[in-house]
């Protein structure tokens, strides 16, 4: 009986806002425009049978008011979907793990709340292991003319030029001068489980992650790697999954408008050769 | 009745929302009467090794009569490691030794946590893991059991051999998550169910 290696995941994300009664899933591109795709439960759900590996609530509102909202979203979606669960988006304090922990979920992230208190990760995998400690990445190309410029950060060769990356918090609205390798690396130090690393500069446009960042990342963390933004089609997932060493990736708009079902994806990576649960 | 034994420890809502979507009566409790009323437990778990013994101290020799006298029991994750002697991820702290023998942490060279799906190598005939052949299961550990007696039914390959699932007489665990793998998952459970009523 051949036995496969560790398989790679897939992740549908569903970005909710939750400003209205039990939540909808909504798209955005490049962090802005925005089109509605359904009910988080029965998108959930509906991926779940699809064979998605997990699956990722992210909370776009971020706000403490909503949260009532989230746990109800987990509660009814952990009743069908025996997959993990990952919740991100106002995650500020233990306590918030701890809660969607309860509800259903099995792993936490947060990004913003990370960066302004990075103790948080800390106590956060203290109190519910690292497993549980999910931070998220928002990460955008800095370019640069000398390659030897700068000491303090990650340079990367890009094919064009060389950049390094900028962490950015709420949402891709503010920025933080942070570089996103090194905040990566201290993250795994303080006791994170997993990065999940989206490229600002791919999100929304279709043209496939970007592989030197989820490259740089993956060979230089012991965690695992979730690669994320700007999947347009399966090829791209091969792609971060060989080039970018990614351990799972990331994908939303592909699965929401049925461009590309999960199944369809699973299928075209196991013909390329990736180890795949079907 | 199965009780899913409730520590503080662990994501109880899965393991019972699981048995729930089987058609299995289940109940999350601490409460040592209805432990040992139950036809079967199982201790679910995530966290570290010290800290769930220190958590399970009250339950401890409940928990030790009801598996001797024969009764049914399912450890998950680390459900399975406190059925060991001892722990490198908290030394000096002693585990349920029920099975002889010691969890280990994944050597380097590997992405630690192990997380994320894996298939099995069934190495011995395992009523638990009936129709478990080529099939995947839902991994999230930094560390793994070494029992010194010959218990294992199942491994894992993720660069070193580890112990997938360990069986002897009425005592069944799984390293992997059957609440979280899917289908697969939910198979195990339904085996575990039939056990029960064997």
């Amino acid at each position: 009986m051949a036995i496969e290696m560790l398989a790679k995941r897939i992740i549908p994300c569903l970005d909710c806002d939750l400003q209205v009664p039990n939540g909808r899933v909504v798209k955005g591109v490049e962090f802005k425009q925005i089109r509605y795709a359904g009910d988080p439960v029965e998108l959930a759900t509906r991926y779940y049978e699809d064979g998605a590996d997990e699956i990722v609530f992210l909370d776009i509102t971020a706000s403490h008011e909503r949260r009532e909202t989230m746990t109800h979203v987990i509660e009814a979606t952990t009743e069908n979907v025996f997959v993990p669960i990952c919740v991100g988006g106002g995650i500020r304090k233990p306590e918030d793990y701890v809660k969607m922990l309860k509800a259903g979920a099995d792993k936490c992230s947060t990004n913003t709340a990370a960066i302004k208190n990075p103790e948080l990760i800390n106590e956060a995998s203290d109190l519910v292991g690292s497993q549980a400690c999910v931070v998220a990445i928002d990460a955008k190309r800095r370019y640069i003319d000398n390659p030897r410029e700068s000491d303090e950060r990650f340079i990367i060769e890009v094919d064009d030029g060389y950049c390094w990356y900028e962490c950015s918090i709420y949402g891709g609205r503010e920025f933080t001068g942070i570089d996103a390798v090194k905040w990566a690396m201290e993250c795994q130090d303080r006791g994170a489980g997993e990065i999940l690393l989206t490229s600002m500069d791919r999100d929304g446009t279709k043209m496939g992650y970007d592989i030197p960042l989820t490259r740089t990342m993956s060979e230089n963390l012991d965690i695992p790697v979730i690669a994320s933004g700007g999947v347009g089609e399966p090829e791209h997932i091969y792609e971060a999954f060989t080039d970018g060493k990614a351990d799972a990736a990331l994908a939303a708009s592909i699965f929401h408008f049925n461009e590309y079902p999960v199944p369809v994806v699973k299928e075209y990576l196991r013909s390329r050769g990736v180890p795949i649960r079907l | 009745m199965i009780a899913i034994i409730d520590y503080g420890s662990g994501n109880l809502r899965s393991i019972a929302n699981a048995f729930r979507r089987i058609g299995a009566d289940a109940r999350v409790t601490s409460d040592p009467q209805i432990l040992a009323a139950a036809d079967a437990l199982v201790l679910p778990g995530v966290g570290a090794f010290g800290s769930a013994m220190a958590k399970l101290e009250d339950l401890r020799e409940t928990l030790l009569g009801n598996i001797r006298d024969g009764k049914p029991f399912l450890g998950i994750c680390l459900g399975l490691q406190v059925l060991l002697s001892e722990s490198q991820e908290s030394p000096g702290v002693q585990g349920l030794d029920l099975i002889p023998g010691r969890v280990i942490r994944i050597p380097p060279g590997n992405k630690v946590p192990h997380m994320g799906w894996n298939q099995l190598v069934i190495v011995k005939d395992s009523q638990l893991l009936e129709g478990a052949e080529d099939e995947y299961f839902y991994f999230v550990h930094s560390y793994y059991a070494e029992p010194s007696t010959d218990v294992v039914v199942a491994r894992t390959d993720y660069g070193v051999e580890m112990t997938a699932a360990i069986e002897s007489d009425n005592i069944h665990a799984t390293q992997f998550h059957p609440e979280k793998s899917g289908e697969a998952g939910l198979d195990v459970l339904r085996n575990f169910v039939e056990i029960i009523r064997a």
